[in-house]
């Protein structure tokens, strides 16, 4: 499937053992960070850290489609707004409990990927890319004047998720601990499809549609599927982030975060789920660091993006093997 | 009725005339270079910020104008000479990425020189007041000129890329880019033109509109996406789709804002009329965009999908 003669020297299929070495390694970062935060007595930290595993959740959803499927969709922050709102609007109505609100949101994100997919894949480059934003515009704009739930202004919640009733999740703990289940068990998911049959069809496609085609797997039903469980794990990321800042707005769906989205995944290096989730991390920690610095903090962090994608167009992962003199 | 059809008719071309400005550089840019550019909705923020400061200073719009012409010219070939050029090779996602970076560069530089407050321009004396249109109707002379002026660059941008030589090679490398090189045209420098025109273009339509809109960081953002729905209807290196597709999109944006509820209030009570016009308006564009492409995935006029 990845030919050696692949006119475009992308990663090859996942070399499975060290990327899941690299991902536990950050997952048990992960589990002891609340310790740092007790230690430093900054119980800020730990909501600035579930924000991270949220959008780690949401980035690794935009790599299976990106890295494996070389679709670069611009429009996955409609998934992350779905999420938010799902939560916003089945709480108004009394239905608190987070599975109830995760399948909303699932069940709308499926749709809706469902039909912006069918449509966006009909096409291929700059128009998907194009097309994608728009369709996440229109979303944006959906919940913009949707008056009930504040449009603009967006929409504070009374309190977070229930988990079976219980409302253990009102600690930031216990909702950063949540988080970090959500995205384990995410990541084997996204693993399990890498590794599985449907993901070698997938990433034989992103190297050669016409011949994958030949000989017997249409593109557009692979892809279209890849799309739309893409769609569904960010929608999760969703809910967790809504839970997280307990206010939703269509601020969480604006261009801007679809950008964010890609940023995250290109500078953990495309196509590595792991990368995703450490370009998260990476970015977010950038973006906190540079705000504590300046108020200007998106001219620095768009300086070093340009010069990222200038000097090290294979991301933070290009950056360390050439460091370390690896190539692939 | 009729005088509300018309006033909104004229204000939808009046935008559509806009957006093709700025729809038609991003086109060539996207059909010639194969470049994704993030970046050109900023171009139209400068041109409004650059016609506010240059219209103080000097204290006349006219001179204004005159002057952001070449301060357009030099933001074009810096970006071009800087960033653009290095993208030209590169996937669509590092232009994606790197014009994304632009974009944030650019509102925060504008934040930083000008501040945050949003900036007025003046209407010209020459073009203020108002001109009857029918019965009791009267249209600000300043929107007629700026149709006119849009509809003057069109005819003039129609005309180059059609009868001179340069037009050739545009319409070349939109078709065949690889072909034109290899007959011995400077790509680099074709391509460094077609930028500098589409910033140009861009910058002007940005200055044009400044004097009936305040000028401030996010106005680029909103028209970005606006022309890529253009571009993408019109077809990706079309100039004729960049125009009717602006003419379209424009206009349904503008008729659907006003006529959306007014027609659903046949179907609904007023109340749920108004609340499903005012969500259904601002998504009209896109389902027009998502039906084209149904039919025709490479736009009305595209060569390549």
């Amino acid at each position: 499937m990845t030919d050696a003669t692949a006119p475009t020297p992308r990663t090859a299929a996942p070399a499975v053992a060290p990327r899941v070495k690299v991902a536990m390694i950050l997952f048990a970062a992960f589990a002891l960070f609340p310790l740092l935060a007790f230690a430093l007595d900054d119980p800020f930290l730990i909501v600035i850290g579930t924000r991270i595993l949220a959008y780690a959740i949401a980035a690794m959803a935009l790599d299976l489609i990106l890295g494996y499927g070389a679709m670069v969709s611009f429009g996955h922050a409609a998934y992350l707004g779905f999420g938010t709102y799902a939560v916003a609007i089945l709480s108004s109505y009394g239905v608190t409990d987070i599975f109830a609100q995760t399948l909303f949101a699932v069940a709308i994100s499926a749709v809706f990927a469902f039909v912006t997919g069918a449509i966006s894949l009909r096409t291929k480059g700059v128009y998907f890319i194009m097309i994608t934003l728009a369709f996440g515009q229109m979303a944006f704009f959906f919940f913009i004047s949707l008056s009930a739930y504040g449009g603009d202004d967006g929409y504070g919640l009374s309190g977070r998720s229930t988990v079976l009733g219980s409302n253990m999740l009102e600690n930031d703990t216990t909702l950063y601990y949540a988080t970090l289940v959500a995205l384990i068990a995410l990541f084997v998911l996204c693993h399990r499809i890498v590794a599985s049959r449907f993901g070698r069809v997938l990433t034989g496609i992103r190297e050669n549609p016409t011949r994958m085609e030949s000989i017997g797997f249409p593109p557009f039903r692979y892809q279209l599927t890849a799309f739309v469980i893409s769609g569904c794990i960010t929608a999760v990321a969703g809910v967790l982030l809504a839970n997280q800042a307990q206010f939703v707005s269509p601020a969480f769906m604006s261009w801007h975060r679809s950008g964010e989205l890609i940023v995250m995944v290109v500078l953990g290096g495309i196509g590595t789920l792991s990368g995703a989730i450490g370009g998260a991390v990476a970015a977010l920690l950038l973006e906190e660091v540079l705000g504590m610095m300046t108020e200007h903090w998106r001219l620095w962090f768009g300086i070093f993006l340009v010069l990222m994608v200038l000097f090290s167009p294979r991301g933070l992962t290009g950056l360390f093997e050439q460091i370390r003199g690896r190539r692939e | 009725m009729a005088n509300l059809f018309v006033l909104q008719l004229l204000n939808g071309v009046q935008l559509g005339v806009l957006l093709f400005l700025i729809a038609a550089g991003l086109t060539l840019v996207f059909g010639i270079m194969d470049v994704v550019n993030l970046a050109h909705g900023v171009l139209y923020m400068v041109g409004a910020y650059f016609v506010a400061t240059f219209a103080a200073l000097t204290g006349s719009f006219w001179w204004g104008l005159l002057l952001m012409l070449p301060a357009a010219i030099a933001v074009g070939l810096i970006l071009e000479v800087v960033v653009i050029r290095r993208l030209y090779a590169r996937s669509h996602l590092d232009q994606v990425l790197a014009t994304f970076g632009l974009v944030m560069i650019a509102n925060e530089t504008v934040k930083i020189v000008w501040g945050t407050s949003p900036l007025s321009v003046p209407t010209p004396e020459l073009l203020s007041g108002s001109i009857p249109l029918m019965g009791p109707l009267r249209y600000p002379v300043y929107r007629v000129g700026i149709i006119v002026a849009g509809l003057a660059v069109a005819l003039g941008l129609f005309l180059v890329i059609n009868y001179t030589r340069i037009g050739m090679l545009l319409r070349a490398g939109a078709t065949n880019r690889a072909m034109v090189s290899a007959l011995g045209v400077d790509i680099g420098k074709l391509f460094a033109i077609v930028f500098t025109l589409g910033a140009v273009l861009a910058c002007f339509a940005g200055a044009l509109i400044a004097p009936i809109l305040s000028v401030d960081t996010g106005m680029g953002e909103s028209v970005l996406i606006l022309t890529f729905v253009v571009v993408v209807i019109g077809g990706i290196g079309s100039i004729k789709g960049a125009f009717l597709g602006a003419i379209l999109v424009a206009v349904v944006d503008t008729l659907g804002g006003v006529f959306g509820p007014i027609l659903l209030r046949e179907v609904l009570d007023p109340s749920a009329a108004n609340q499903t016009g005012r969500m259904l308006a601002p998504m009209l564009v896109y389902i027009l965009m998502a039906v084209i492409l149904f039919a025709k995935p490479a736009g009305l006029f595209g060569a390549k999908a």
